[in-house]
């Protein structure tokens, strides 16, 4: 395999989802949460897809496409409960939305 | 020659996702964050060339650099001002513990790639050139991972019918307030 080693693409990813995971934890707009967390799912699926070809085998693209599909999901669900809290007149803050605290 | 050039499209690459994940965190306008992602996504698809997945690069750009995003644009633009996300707010302790705790993760992370280094993370296996093909990531998929295929669509239709749920029952109490 020319260019760098498959440990490169793993460092980056692993930087990603560090980035990814501060961004979950310090923003408050549930749209950029979900943005991070979009990050946090790629660095998972640049590992995946890393170690694939380590390996040589498909098995971890296919994973890396399953993931893709539950990312798609995820937008979804999420998109509509940020649309329906704007709805509904409430604050965009997710420190904000304590109605289910137990 | 071949090697120094798949070098330099890596550190452009690599850096150009740094860069744009930085900036998808630390954006106060949403808009520009959604934006930057797309670049984040572009960027890693050409990684995933890189890695032989052609099939994945492009489903890649396809699917959640074009279609996932598409819809990412069309809520923040229908939020108008109120997606607005400043900075502010948050005890400064639960900042810092953040900070720490994604720190951590990532030196977690580093350690462990550094001990494998040596045994396992060189002389990558020796592929073909389908490896990677939309041929044979649909062959792997419709024989060996059957499961995970239709559970997949399963998965995709349960989310559809819950978003379209979650967009219409707000309506009644839209009216009342």
């Amino acid at each position: 395999m020319d260019g760098p080693d498959v440990g490169w693409y793993l460092i980056v990813a692993a930087i990603l989802f560090g980035i990814g995971a501060l961004g979950v934890m310090m923003r408050r707009s549930p749209l950029i949460v979900l943005l991070s967390l979009e990050l946090m799912l790629n660095a998972a699926n640049l590992t995946l897809i890393a170690f694939a070809r380590q390996q040589g085998d498909l098995g971890g693209q296919i994973f890396a496409l399953a993931v893709m599909a539950v990312a798609a999901a995820e937008v979804a669900i999420g998109l509509g409960l940020i649309v329906a809290m704007a709805r509904r007149h409430m604050l965009l803050d997710v420190d904000q939305a304590s109605a289910l605290r137990g | 020659m071949g090697t120094v050039i798949v070098w330099i499209v890596w550190f452009a690459a690599a850096g150009a996702c740094l860069g744009t994940g930085v900036a998808v965190v630390s954006m106060t306008n949403p808009f520009y964050s959604a934006l930057s992602l797309i670049g984040n996504l572009a960027s890693l698809a050409v990684l995933f060339l890189l890695l032989s997945a052609e099939f994945l690069a492009a489903a890649q750009v396809l699917v959640y650099a074009g279609a996932v995003m598409v819809m990412f644009l069309f809520v923040v633009a229908y939020l108008g001002g109120r997606a607005d996300a400043p900075w502010a707010g948050g005890p400064p302790l639960l900042r810092g513990a953040a900070i720490v705790a994604a720190v951590a993760l990532l030196t977690e992370i580093v350690v462990v790639l550094g001990l494998a280094w040596g045994d396992n993370l060189t002389d990558p296996a020796e592929v073909s050139g389908s490896f990677g093909s939309p041929a044979a990531i649909g062959e792997a998929f419709l024989t060996d991972h059957l499961l995970a295929f239709e559970i997949t669509s399963i998965v995709l239709l349960v989310a559809a019918v819950g978003g379209v749920i979650l967009g219409t029952t707000g309506e009644k109490d839209e009216e009342v307030a």
